[in-house]
Order: structure tokens, then sequence, then C-alpha cells
């Protein structure tokens, strides 16, 4: 009898166990799932047109006959978008991140802690409609330009974005950087900002690179308020004060519309492929910083 | 140059606090902001009525119970599979290829767009499954997206509960399974329990992966089943901010602050249970 219950327990956490390893390996399965089903949609695009005429055709006019598919100015978009957002968010949020680690402490370290976390829970759409009410009329006057919806505004309210966790990541890296390095440049007379720049920021120099990289993955896939913010001209801009439209916002914005089945459709699956293959990619360069760090 | 490294670091932690200012002063300007024009907007037929006259007048109630059916459709689909996963990697996984495999998976994951996961949801489940745009399938596509969060939350939280807390649970005779579950995730609860949290909210407010697999522009009814459409708070706000002209701003600024406040709530419920049971922790 108790031989059998025994039995009848090994069977079932057998069965739990055999659940909770297909559960693990479940995100693997997803990622290959996703591949597998944008390139089912999206590689049909390449039986009407070209590969090269797709990634390099500077011309998107998905709806005129012929209609035209070219994701270059797509790129460009989302290129300069992606650019002004970093050069903005890079150094406000590793400044950030220093000053919380290292200079602020106590009750102020909290308090700043959760404004950014409060700032990373803010839905993107949110934020594009403030940006929309605020940023954009603010841009239109203050440059004398046309329209305030340009990729300019797209970068200042994306730099917003992908701060959060340029700040988190960066802050993680310096707070894993072992306290007996800094103590011990203190202890040959620097200061706390000699220390902090000589030692501790190098230290973390792997780990800041992979909030880097996240923070730009983040900004690129980025795609209500871009939408919303950047005009949505599907053309190669001369200028940061141009509107633009970005891989995210083309997707976004045109699916809704396409005729399922039809080359508009394939072609933005597409695009999806590009978005999937560039942030794999980035996340890929931010895991390896991490773990070059490891060793 | 200044040469005087004391005055040099005044001037850097100068620097370092005037960045920290400007990402986090507009944070409290934006919720200000917010506030200010929304509040008139909120009474109680704004939050309980149906819209009317294309979306013009009237209420935002089934966009809030659309909002609510998502979210609790993502968490029946992510909750389980998060926690399982992170249990397999905490608990069981080796250090070999296959959990480097899934590690990477993971982080790729948390790292698709969301307009991406729109795609895919748009062929597995309303395409290739035949679901249509429905809450199913907008469920089972943010699900997917927040099961790195869950993931990750769960792992830390696993982490953190001490080994001798199994040794001894082993060691007393109990199997594996029964020490995970008796031993390890009673401790893990709260940590789990903020993760959960974190992935609700994140999947509230997210609108590229609805936009394809369920969201309805304007349908002044709520669902019968899973199969129909929903409208859902944070698409509603997009409609009405660009796609219809002539809408009155404080309705647009009541949209979005009922989306805020529904996001933040959840966000500080999170933070203070964090708080609370970090300092209740014995070991």
């Amino acid at each position: 009898m108790l031989k059998r219950r025994w039995s009848a327990k090994r069977l079932k956490e057998a069965a739990i166990e055999k659940c909770i390893y297909l559960s693990g390996i479940t995100s693997i399965v997803l990622v290959a799932l996703i591949f597998i089903f944008l390139a089912k949609e999206g590689f049909a695009i390449f039986r009407t047109i070209g590969f090269g005429d797709f990634l390099l055709g500077s011309s998107w006019y998905p709806i005129s006959t012929p209609a035209k598919f070219g994701i270059l100015p797509l790129m460009a978009g989302s290129l300069l978008v992606t650019l002004g957002a970093t050069l903005i968010a890079v150094p406000i949020g590793i400044a950030s991140a220093v000053y919380i680690s290292e200079v602020a402490s106590g009750k102020i370290k909290e308090i700043l802690k959760s404004g950014i976390e409060l700032l990373a829970a803010i839905p993107s759409v949110v934020l594009g409609f403030i940006g929309m009410m605020t940023l954009v009329p603010w841009v239109k006057s203050t440059f004398h330009i046309p329209t305030g919806l340009t990729a300019f505004s797209g970068a200042v309210m994306l730099a917003f974005m992908a701060t959060p966790t340029i700040v988190s990541i960066a802050e993680d890296a310096l707070n894993a950087v072992p306290r007996r390095y800094k103590e011990a440049a203190l202890a040959l007379g620097s200061t706390r900002w000699q220390a902090i720049w000589r030692v501790v920021l190098p230290a973390a120099s792997s780990g800041i690179v992979a909030a880097v990289m996240l923070g730009i993955g983040r900004v690129i896939g980025e795609t209500m308020a871009v939408m919303m913010i950047t005009g949505n001209a599907a053309r190669i801009p001369d200028s940061i004060f141009q509107p633009v439209r970005t891989l995210t916002a083309t997707i976004a914005a045109e699916m809704g519309e396409t005729v399922r089945g039809s080359d508009h459709y394939f072609a933005l699956f597409a695009i999806g492929i590009v978005l999937f293959i560039i942030t794999f990619f980035i996340n890929l360069i931010a895991d390896l910083a991490v773990h070059h760090k490891a060793k | 140059m200044i040469r005087n490294p004391y005055i040099k670091e005044k001037i850097a932690f100068a620097v370092l606090f005037a960045a920290t200012v400007i990402v986090v002063l507009p944070v409290i300007l934006i919720l200000f902001f917010i506030i200010q024009h929304g509040w008139n907007a909120i009474s109680w037929e704004f939050l309980t009525q149906m819209p009317r006259k294309g979306m013009r007048e009237g209420g935002i109630f089934p966009a809030i119970v659309g909002t609510l059916y998502l979210v609790l459709g993502t968490l029946l689909f992510a909750l389980p599979l998060g926690v399982m996963s992170a249990i397999y990697l905490t608990e069981y996984a080796k250090d070999n290829w296959l959990t480097r495999l899934v590690k990477l998976a993971i982080i790729n994951l948390a790292g698709v767009p969301s307009v991406v996961y729109g795609l895919f949801g748009l062929g597995i489940f309303v395409m290739f499954l035949k679901f249509g745009a429905s809450i199913l399938a907008g469920s089972l596509t943010l699900a997917i997206m927040v099961v790195p969060i869950i993931i990750t939350t769960t792992r830390e939280a696993l982490d953190s509960v001490p080994q001798s807390f199994r040794q001894v649970s082993l060691s007393l005779g109990a199997s594996k399974w029964d020490t995970i579950r008796h031993a390890v995730l009673p401790h893990a609860m709260p940590g789990i329990l903020t993760g959960m949290i974190l992935a609700v909210s994140r999947a509230a407010g997210e609108t590229a992966p609805i936009l394809f697999t369920v969201a309805a522009f304007y349908l002044p009814k709520l669902p019968h089943s899973v199969f129909d459409q929903v409208m859902a708070l944070p698409y509603h706000l997009y409609v009405i901010s660009t796609q219809v002209p002539n809408i009155k701003l404080e309705v647009r600024y009541g949209t979005a602050l009922v989306l805020l406040m529904i996001v933040l709530t959840m966000n500080g419920v999170a933070i203070v249970l964090r708080a609370h049971f970090r300092k209740k922790k014995k070991w």
C-alpha cells in the first residue's frame, strides 16, 4: 500500500517536473515561432521584388500603382530618430545613474529611483499624447518651421523614454563594482569624483555598454509615441527638423488598412523581420557585454 | 583647466545633479499637466457610460472594461508560464548550453519591439489559429510580451530564498518538488506578486500589440465571448488624439488621466509591496 502511494506521488511529481521543463524551454520556442511566423508572411514580398530593392529602394509608395516597397526612407527615419535620441539620452542617463548610485544618499536616492520607475511606467501612448500637446507646438514655434511633427520631436521624446532603461541598468552596473575599489582610491587620497571617474566608471564600463545598447533597443522598438509625433512622411530626410516615418510606425500605421495577403501586407511583415533582426543583434551585444564583465 | 580637485568635484557633482533633474523633473510636470487638464473630465458618467456620437460624447466605459478583460486574460496565460519557467531556471537548470540559450531567448523576448509582437499575434493567433481579432488573440499576444518580465522578477525572488531552506527541507526527506512548493515558493511569493503586478500594468498600457489583434475603433457595447473585439484605453486614447477630429481637449486629457491612474496605481502597489516585504524579511 505504502509503496503504491509512493509511486503515485512520484508519478505526479514527474509530471510536474516535465511541465516545468517544458515551460523552461518555451522561451526558445517562442523566439523561434516569432521568427517563423514573420518569415512565413514576410518572405512572400521577395517573390515580387528583389531583396536588394526592398532594403535599398529609396521610395516607399505601398498603395500607388505600381507600388514601391523600398524601405530606405523608413530606415533613414528610424536611424535619424534613434541617433538623436541616443545622443541626448546616453550622457544624461549615465550622469543621473552616477548621481543616484554614487552621490545621492538616503531618502533622496529613494525618491529619485521612484521618479525614474514612474517614468518607465508611463504608457508610450500617453507620452505620445503629451508630446503632441506640448513638445510639438514648442518645436514649431521655437525653430520657426512649418510643422512641429519632426524627427527632432521624436528624438527628444524617445530620449526621455530610453533614460529609465539606461539609468536603471547603468545603476545596477555601478552598484556591482566592489566597494573596496573605491575605498582603495579614497585611501590613496583621491577625491570622491576622482574615484568615480578613474575607478568606478571604468570598472562598470561593460555594464554601462549593456545599458546603452538596451536603451538604443528601446528607442528602435518604440512605436506609438514616434507614430504620433514624427509626422509620418516616408521620405529620406535632409535634416532633423523634417517629418520622418520610422520602421515601427510604418507597421502600426499601415497594417490596419492593408488587404491580408497583398504585397503591402507581406512588405509590412518583412519590415517586422528587419526589426526583429536589428533588436536581436542589439540584445546579443548587450548580453555579451554583461558576460564579458562576469569573466 | 581647473587644477583644484575639490572644485572639480563640486562642478562634476553639480553637472550630475543637473542631469538627474532633467530626467526626473519632466515626469512631475507631465503628471501635473495631465491631472490639471484631465481632472474636470472625470465624472461618474464619464467612467460608466458608453461613448456616443462617434466618441464625441458619452463615456469610456467599454474601453475600461476591455482593458480589464485583456489584463485578466494576459495574466491567465503569462503567470503560470512565467513562474514555471523561472522555477526551471533557478531550481532545475544545469549550467549548460541549453540554459544559456534559454536565457538568451528571454533577453531577446524582452527586446522585441512591441509592434512586432502585434505582427506575430496577427500571424499566429488571428490568421493561423483563426481566433480572429478577439480578446483571446489580444491576451495571448500581450501574455507573450510580458512573460519575460514575470520570469525575471520570479527568478530574483527565488534566488533571494537562502539555499539553507532547501537543504533543510531536503535533509528531512522531502522531495525536490515538495521542497520547492513548501519551502521555497511561499518565501518567494511577495517577489512573484510584485512581478505579476508590474507585468499587468505593462499590459494595460500597451497599444502596439493590440492594434491588429483585438482593439476596436468604436464599439459602444460590451463583449459577449472571448472571440469578440473590445475597445481598450490605450488604443482609445490614440484614436481620439489622432484619428477623430474635434474631440474636446478635456475628454482626451480625461482618458489619458484614467489610463495613467490605472497603470501608476498598479506600479505604486508593486513598489509598496516590495518595500513592505523587504522590511519584514527575517533572513
